[in-house]
C-alpha cells in the first residue's frame, strides 16, 4: 500500500516538473530525463528477453534498423514517422524471427546466444556504414527538419511535449512488462529456462514463446530507437546500433535488476546520471577518460554487486526485516545450461 | 568482366588475412572451450599488444622480432590477468553477467587506449622486398604474417595432443568434473588456456601491426569479423573457426574486388546471416 | 579407512543425504544400495569433493576431508569412477590413461601403473590409439576403471559400474571389479544391481531417501526382503 502511494507521488511529481522553476536548469533536467524514459523503455524491452536467459548483445541491430528505417522514409518520401514505424516494426519483426527461429531450434542459448546477436548487432552497424550514400555512414543523418511543430512529423520545438511523450512511453513499456509478468508467457519461459527439454514434454511449445518473446522485446526496442532519433533528430550508427550501445542497455538493465519491474529504470537512470556526471566532469579535458572511468565501474560492479543495485537493495531491506511481507521473487532461475553448440 | 589475375590476387590475399585471423578465431574458442567464457574484449587485447609493437618497433627501435616477442609475452600476461582479475570471481555467476564482465573491459580498453595514445592511427613501417608472382603483387608482410600464424597453430595443435597440460586443457574442455576427480586444479588449467590464448593473440597482434595500422578501436574493426567466424565454425570448435576464417576471408577478399571493400563486408554479412539460418550450430556440426 | 559422520549433504535447496554415518575399512569392499533417488550418487560426489557437506564429518585415514575440494581428496588417495563412465569422448584410450595419472606421485610411476592396469584390461592396450567415445559400454567402463587406478589410488569408489551395460557384460565387470579387489584396492560401489553386487562385496549399506536404512554383511543382506522384491520386482 505504501508502495503504491509512493508511486502515485512520484507520479505526479513527474507529470508536473517541467513546470517548476528550477533555475535555469530546467531544460537540462528535461533532457536527462527524456533519455533516462527511453532507454529505460528500450531498457525493459531488453530485460524482457535478459530475465528468461535470453542474452542479447545485439539489441543495437533492432534500434538501428527501426531509427534508420523510420527516418530514411522521413527523409527521403516524406512518410510520417507514425507509419515509417510500422514499417521499422514489421523490419525488425522479421530480424528478430530470423535471429531467434534457428537460435530456438538449435537450442543455442547463453555465451553462444551473446555472440550471435552481437554479431548481427554489429552486421547491422557495420552495413549502416558501408552503405553511407544513402544512410549518410559513420558521419549520421540528420532527421529533416519539418519546419516547426508537427504531429505528423513528429517534431516539436517545445522540448516538454517529447518530456510527456517519453513519460507515455515508459508507462506504456512497465504497462508491458507487467502483462508480460503475469501472462501465462511468464510461467511457461520461466519452465523454459530451468529445463527446455522437460518444458516442452509438457506441451510447452518452446520455439513459439522464444521466438515470441524476441520479437515483442526487439519491435519495442526500435519503437524505442525511433523515439530517441525523433527527440534527437539525428542518427549516428555508433549511438544507434553496434557493441556499444547494446552493452550499454544490458548494464543498464543488469545493474538495475532485470527481474523486476522498475529495475531497468533503476539501473538506467543511474548509468545516464553517472555518465552525465563523468561528461561533465572531465568535459573535452581528457578524452576517453570519462569512458575509461565508466567502464572500469562497469566491470567493478558485476563482479561485486552481481545483483545488481535493485536486487541487493531488496536483499539487504529483507535481511533487516526478518517478518516482512513475502516480496515477489527476485533471484534469478536455476541459469540455464551455457554449451549448447554440439562439440 | 573483372580480369581473372585480380580475382587470383584478391583470392590469394583473402588466403593470407584467413591465416591470422585463424589464429585469433582459435584463441577465442580455446579459452571457451576450456573456460566456457567469451572473451569480447579479446580483439581489444590484441590492439593492446599491437601498440606495444608499435612501440617497441617504431618508437624504440628494436628489430620487429623482438617486437614479436614482448607482444607474445604480453598477450600471455594481459591473458592471465583477465583472468585472474575479471574472469575468476564471476566464474560461478548467470551468463549475463559473464558476457558483462568482458564487455565492460572491451569499454574500458577502448577508452583508456583513447586517453592514452588519441585515435591516430599508428602503424609499423618495415623496410621489405616487393614481391611478385605471376604478375601480381604480394605484400612480402602478409605472406610472412601467414606462414608464421600457420606454423602457430601447428605449434598449437602439436602443444593440445602431444604435451600433457595440453592434453590436460582438452580434457577439461570436454569434461570439466572429471578432470577434476583426475587431480587436476581447474583454476590452473583455466590459467594455463588463458596465457596460451593470450599469448595465441599477442602473436596475432604482431602479425597484423605489421599490415594494418593501429588504433583504440581496431577492435571494432576487427571484432565482429572474428566473433562472425566463431559463430560459423560453431562456438568451442576449433576445427570449424579454422575452416571459417578461410571462408569469410575469401567471401571478403573476393567480393571485395568484385564490387567494393564495403560490399565485400555486406556479403560476409549476408553469408552469415544466412549460415546462422541454416546451421547454427557452426558448418561443422552435427545435426540434431 | 574411509568415515562419514552424519553427513547431511544437497543440491541447493534440495537435501539428497540426511545423517548418513558409514565406514570403510583397508582392505574391504563395501557396497551402498537403494533404489534409484536414494541419494547414492550424492554420497559418491559428497567422499570424492565434487560436492561439499552442509553437516557431518568425513575422514579419510584420520584427515578430515569433508568439505575440501576434489582434486585435493584424490591426492589423498581417493579415486572416484563417476556415475555414466565419464571418460573424455574425444580423447584416446591412451590418453584417457595418461590422464588419470595427472597427479605428480601417479606420473612418477607412470609406466608401472600403465602396465598394471593393461594387464588387468588387455582390451585397453589393444585399442590404446582409439577414439574413446567410440568403445562399447562395457570398454568404456573398463577404461574409466583404469583410468582411476592410474593415480595409485587405497580407495576406488565406484559409481553405478553397471549401468547401461548387457547381462552378459555386467557378469564380466563384476569378474574384472573382482580381480581388483584382489590386487589389493579397497572399494566402495553403489549400485542398484543389488544380487550382483552383493556376492562381489562384504559388507553393505541400503540407503533409502538419503537415509541409512540397513546395514550389515553382505551375505545377510542377500536373505531380506527388499533383495527379494529387487530381484523380482524391477
Amino acid at each position: 500500500m505504501a508502495a503504491r502511494a509512493l508511486g502515485l507521488v512520484l507520479l505526479l511529481a513527474l507529470a508536473g516538473l517541467p513546470f517548476v522553476p528550477m533555475a535555469g536548469m530546467r531544460q537540462y533536467t528535461i533532457h536527462v530525463l527524456v533519455q533516462i524514459f527511453i532507454w529505460s523503455f528500450i531498457g525493459g524491452a531488453w530485460a524482457l528477453m535478459g530475465r528468461f536467459g535470453l542474452t542479447s548483445l545485439g539489441h543495437g541491430a533492432f534500434l538501428g534498423l527501426g531509427a534508420y528505417t523510420s527516418t530514411l522514409l522521413w527523409n527521403s518520401f516524406g512518410l510520417t514517422p507514425w507509419v515509417g514505424a510500422v514499417v521499422a516494426v514489421l523490419l525488425t519483426a522479421g530480424l528478430a524471427v530470423i535471429v531467434a527461429y534457428p537460435c530456438s531450434r538449435f537450442q543455442v542459448v547463453g555465451h553462444y546466444f551473446g555472440l550471435v546477436t552481437l554479431a548481427v548487432g554489429e552486421v547491422v552497424r557495420l552495413l549502416i556504414i558501408a552503405e553511407r550514400d544513402w544512410t549518410g555512414g559513420s558521419l549520421g543523418l540528420t532527421v529533416k527538419p519539418a519546419g516547426g511543430d508537427s504531429v505528423l512529423a513528429l517534431q516539436f520545438a517545445d522540448r516538454r511535449v517529447f518530456y510527456y511523450g517519453a513519460l507515455v512511453l515508459w508507462l506504456a513499456g512497465l504497462g508491458v512488462w507487467r502483462w508480460v509478468d503475469r501472462s501465462m508467457a511468464r510461467s511457461a519461459m520461466e519452465a523454459i529456462g530451468e529445463d527446455e527439454t522437460a518444458a516442452a514434454s509438457v506441451g510447452i511449445h518452446v520455439t513459439r514463446f522464444k521466438v515470441g518473446i524476441t520479437v515483442l522485446s526487439a519491435v519495442l526496442t526500435a519503437i524505442g530507437g525511433i523515439a530517441y532519433a525523433q527527440y534527437i533528430s539525428y542518427v549516428n550508427p555508433d549511438t544507434l546500433a553496434g557493441i556499444g550501445v547494446s552493452l550499454r542497455i544490458v548494464f543498464a538493465v543488469v545493474l538495475g535488476g532485470m527481474y523486476s519491474l522498475l529495475g531497468p529504470t533503476v539501473g538506467t537512470a543511474l548509468t545516464i546520471a553517472l555518465a552525465e556526471y563523468l561528461r561533465v566532469l572531465f568535459g573535452l579535458k581528457f578524452i576517453g577518460m570519462a569512458e575509461t572511468i565508466y567502464g572500469l565501474l562497469l566491470i567493478l560492479f558485476i563482479i561485486f554487486l552481481p545483483a545488481g543495485i535493485y536486487g541487493s537493495a531488496r536483499e539487504l531491506f529483507r535481511r533487516r526485516r526478518p517478518a516482512g511481507r513475502g516480496g515477489p521473487r527476485y533471484g534469478p532461475p536455476h541459469p540455464p545450461d551455457v554449451r549448447s553448440a554440439p562439440a | 568482366m573483372i580480369d581473372p589475375v585480380f580475382l587470383a590476387e584478391a583470392a590469394i590475399n583473402g588466403l593470407l588475412l584467413g591465416g591470422v585471423l585463424a589464429l585469433l578465431a582459435l584463441g577465442l574458442n580455446l579459452i571457451f572451450g576450456v573456460i566456457d567464457i567469451v572473451w569480447i574484449a579479446y580483439v581489444d587485447l590484441v590492439m593492446l599488444c599491437m601498440y606495444a609493437v608499435y612501440f617497441v618497433v617504431q618508437v624504440y627501435g628494436w628489430p620487429i622480432w623482438v617486437g614479436g616477442l614482448v607482444s607474445v609475452a604480453l598477450g600471455a600476461l594481459l591473458g592471465i590477468a583477465v583472468h585472474l582479475l575479471i574472469i575468476s570471481p564471476i566464474l560461478t555467476s548467470a551468463p549475463v553477467n559473464q558476457l558483462l564482465a568482458t564487455g565492460g573491459l572491451l569499454f574500458f580498453l577502448q577508452s583508456f587506449a583513447t586517453f592514452l595514445w588519441t585515435t591516430d592511427h599508428r602503424s609499423v613501417r618495415l623496410a621489405l622486398p616487393r614481391l611478385e608472382i605471376l604478375d601480381m603483387p604480394i605484400s612480402v608482410a602478409r605472406l610472412i604474417a601467414f606462414a608464421l600464424a600457420i606454423v602457430a597453430m601447428l605449434g598449437l595443435y602439436l602443444f593440445l595432443t602431444r604435451t600433457y597440460i595440453g592434453t590436460a586443457i582438452r580434457a577439461v574442455s570436454q569434461d570439466r568434473e572429471a578432470m577434476a576427480l583426475m587431480g587436476a586444479n581447474p583454476q590452473r588449467v583455466y590459467v594455463v588456456t588463458s596465457a596460451v590464448g593470450g599469448a595465441m593473440a599477442g602473436l596475432a597482434a604482431a602479425l597484423l601491426i605489421i599490415q594494418y595500422a593501429v588504433h583504440p578501436f581496431f577492435g571494432a574493426a576487427f571484432g565482429p569479423i572474428t566473433f562472425m567466424i566463431c559463430v560459423l565454425g560453431g562456438l568451442g570448435n576449433m576445427v570449424g573457426a579454422f575452416v571459417a576464417s578461410f571462408i569469410m576471408s575469401e567471401v571478403i577478399a573476393v567480393s571485395g574486388v568484385i564490387w567494393s571493400t564495403e560490399m565485400g563486408y555486406v556479403i560476409a554479412f549476408v553469408v552469415f546471416i544466412v549460415m546462422i539460418f541454416v546451421r547454427p550450430g557452426g558448418i561443422l556440426a552435427r545435426r540434431g | 579407512m574411509l568415515a562419514l559422520s552424519n553427513v547431511t549433504a544437497g543440491y541447493g535447496a534440495f537435501t539428497a543425504l540426511w545423517d548418513v554415518s558409514l565406514r570403510v575399512d583397508a582392505g574391504e569392499a563395501v557396497a551402498v544400495v537403494g533404489p534409484n533417488g536414494s541419494g547414492k550418487t550424492t554420497l559418491m560426489r559428497v567422499i570424492s569433493g565434487l560436492i561439499a557437506p552442509r553437516a557431518g564429518t568425513l575422514t579419510f585415514e584420520g584427515k578430515a576431508i569433508g568439505g575440501r575440494p576434489a582434486y585435493e581428496i584424490v591426492g589423498h588417495g581417493i579415486a572416484h569412477v563417476p556415475e555414466g563412465r565419464r571418460i573424455f569422448p574425444a580423447l584416446s584410450v591412451a590418453d584417457n590413461l595418461k590422464m588419470g595419472a595427472f597427479l605428480p606421485a601417479a606420473r612418477a610411476t607412470f609406466a608401472e601403473s600403465l602396465a598394471r592396469v593393461h594387464a588387468l584390461f588387455p582390451a585397453l592396450a589393444e585399442r590404446r590409439a582409439q577414439r574413446a567415445g567410440s568403445l562399447s559400454g562395457g570398454e568404456q567402463q573398463m577404461l574409466a576403471i583404469g583410468r582411476a587406478l592410474m593415480s595409485r589410488p587405497k580407495l576406488i569408489l565406484l559409481d553405478e559400474p553397471s549401468m547401461g551395460l548387457a547381462p552378459v557384460m555386467v557378469l564380466r565387470l563384476f569378474d574384472l571389479i573382482r580381480r581388483v579387489r584382489q590386487e589389493g584396492y579397497t572399494i566402495l560401489v553403489v549400485e542398484q544391481n543389488v544380487r550382483q553386487v552383493l556376492k562381489l562385496v562384504d559388507r553393505a549399506y541400503l540407503l533409502e531417501v538419503g537415509r541409512i536404512k540397513m546395514e550389515g554383511q553382505a551375505a545377510a543382506l542377500a536373505e531380506q526382503d527388499f533383495v527379494r522384491k529387487a530381484y523380482v520386482g524391477l
